[in-house]
């Protein structure tokens, strides 16, 4: 086969590939599910606001979204719903739906008061255990900070509240140096309530 | 007596290290741990620290009391936390006292203002006479600030030393109370090695305080301080000393994950850190080699040294 006939398969496969990769339209799958995926929403809610344990997507920067959905795929996070999930996403599909999410709109809602049993950890930590505030972070408000400081702000309660239970007990450790499971150590059950309450009860706000 | 035991006496209560060039006190503690404060406005209150057998603990911020001293007193924990909003026009840079001086200034071994209170007015071989408090804190707006400071009696200075005053309430005057001050017993065995110190913080700094050492902002607000460059403390300020800044990394950083380096990793570290270049000192004289004499003849200060290939001092960060 000469030259210019093997650049023509070449193109061709490359297309194909093209083509699978982008087979799942990011909203469809979103919405309605596709190639063997349940649609997102169905767990993470129309908006990706998140419900119960499952967690607020919208919003959320893509690099972090992506990091999480590569460490459930390979095993550096575990979930029990959602690490199948991901390894059955191809790295396509991961950074698609990661984008997805990142740039989605989110809702506003009323702040909690500096009155709220949570504002005292959220604000500034509870150093007597060497545990900084979580927006000396996570950034004011708790709206995120780069690519490795997730938006806590708008989260669910119940995602909150679930990771630092998993933090606190090493349960999940995907933190870069450590970070989040030293804070969660110093936390006491009802602080972990308290504070988790406090950031679902803040505005969502993007994060770059 | 050394000069150099001489100046350490000297400033021998120095609490405010970070904010100038001088030598806390040896306190004999050993470091604990802690973290970095974001320039967040705080509202919500602090309890007391529960303290080990011995150690001062501060108030709870529940008990400031109301009224105009109260008022004073939360207005100069504010500023404190959220310098450059609460205290724009005397600030240069992007920091806040509280990303040094941990947990508002109240964590012990990050040189708490409970400890340098009770230690004013005192000598300072900074500047070679007796300092009061409201001197000290002008220090910190001229050198770690990089600002110009309020004039004495300014509300912006009433407010700090309100604040510094409810919290010192029950400390001995005139004592070294253990915590104050960074815990600066700890030399390493090699000299520090500015490569070593970058490998250091690749692994341990970068993932706050970025791969440039210039922070992290949020909508203009800054959540992780710049370590170097034009919106950092001065050649002046005390935290560009190594051992400062060696005993403030290794007590505190990385956040909530203080005592963790190696006094060895954190020497180098701070050399690394200390080894790029950062706002000139106000009192260049014009020369490199003529102001390290006069302000940094200490072998912990590199400015006017060699580091890296670069003079330290020689093309200072403007912004």
């Amino acid at each position: 086969m000469k030259w210019k006939q093997w650049s023509a398969v070449v193109v061709l496969a490359g297309t194909a590939l093209a083509v699978q990769a982008q087979s799942v339209n990011p909203a469809t799958l979103a919405n309605t599910g596709g190639d063997g995926l349940a649609a997102c929403a169905s767990c993470h809610g129309a908006q990706g606001e998140g419900q119960g344990a499952m967690p607020r997507l919208a919003g959320i920067n893509a690099a972090y979204l992506r990091k999480q959905l590569d460490d459930l795929a390979e095993g550096r996070r575990e979930h029990a719903l959602m690490s199948p999930i991901a390894k059955a996403m191809s790295p396509q599909t991961r950074e698609a739906m990661s984008g997805y999410y990142a740039g989605m709109a989110l809702p506003a809602a009323a702040p909690p008061g500096d009155a709220h049993p949570g504002a005292r950890v959220a604000q500034r930590g509870a150093w007597d255990r060497n545990v900084p505030g979580c927006v000396q972070c996570h950034g004011p408000g708790g709206r995120g900070v780069g690519d490795a400081f997730p938006p806590i702000a708008g989260q669910t309660a119940d995602y909150l509240s679930t990771q630092l239970e998993a933090w606190k007990a090493g349960r999940r450790n995907n933190d870069p140096i450590g970070l989040m499971q030293a804070a969660a150590r110093g936390l006491t059950a009802e602080e972990i309530r308290d504070v988790s309450d406090y950031f679902s009860r803040l505005p969502m706000e993007a994060s770059r | 007596m050394s000069a150099r035991t001489a100046l350490a006496f000297a400033a021998a209560a120095l609490l405010l290290s970070a904010c100038d060039n001088i030598r806390p006190p040896r306190t004999g503690k050993q470091p604990s741990s802690d973290a970095t404060s974001a320039g967040t406005p705080a509202t919500a209150a602090a309890p007391a620290v529960a303290a080990a057998p011995g150690e001062f603990s501060p108030p709870s911020e529940a008990d400031i009391p109301e009224g105009p001293f109260g008022d004073m007193v939360r207005r100069g924990r504010d500023i404190f936390l959220d310098t450059p909003t609460h205290a724009a026009e005397f600030v240069g840079n992007d920091l806040s006292c509280g990303n040094c001086h941990l947990d508002a200034g109240r964590k012990a071994d990050s040189a708490p203002l409970w400890g340098a209170w009770v230690r004013y007015p005192a000598f300072r071989g900074k500047n070679q006479r007796v300092n009061n408090f409201t001197e000290r804190l002008q220090g910190c707006f001229n050198y770690s600030m990089d600002g110009t400071a309020p004039p004495a009696g300014h509300d912006v200075l009433v407010a700090l030393e309100a604040y510094s005053y409810w919290m010192s309430q029950g400390a001995p005057v005139g004592a070294t109370l253990p915590g104050s001050g960074y815990p600066k017993d700890a030399r390493p065995d090699t000299p520090p090695d500015f490569a070593r110190g970058e490998a250091v913080y690749a692994a341990n700094c970068a993932i706050c305080h970025g791969e440039d050492g210039q922070g992290q902002q949020v909508d203009g607000r800054t959540v992780f301080p710049p370590l170097w460059g034009p919106e950092s403390f001065n050649w002046g300020a005390g935290m560009h000393q190594l051992d400062n800044a060696a005993a403030f990394i290794r007590a505190n950083m990385p956040l909530g994950k203080g005592g963790t380096l190696s006094v060895q990793d954190a020497w180098d570290v701070a050399l690394y850190m200390n080894g790029h270049e950062r706002p000139q000192d106000p009192r260049f004289t014009g020369d490199v080699a003529e102001t390290r004499t006069r302000f940094h003849d200490d072998p912990d200060s590199p400015y006017g040294t060699t580091v890296d290939g670069r003079l330290l001092g020689a093309n200072p960060a403007t912004r």
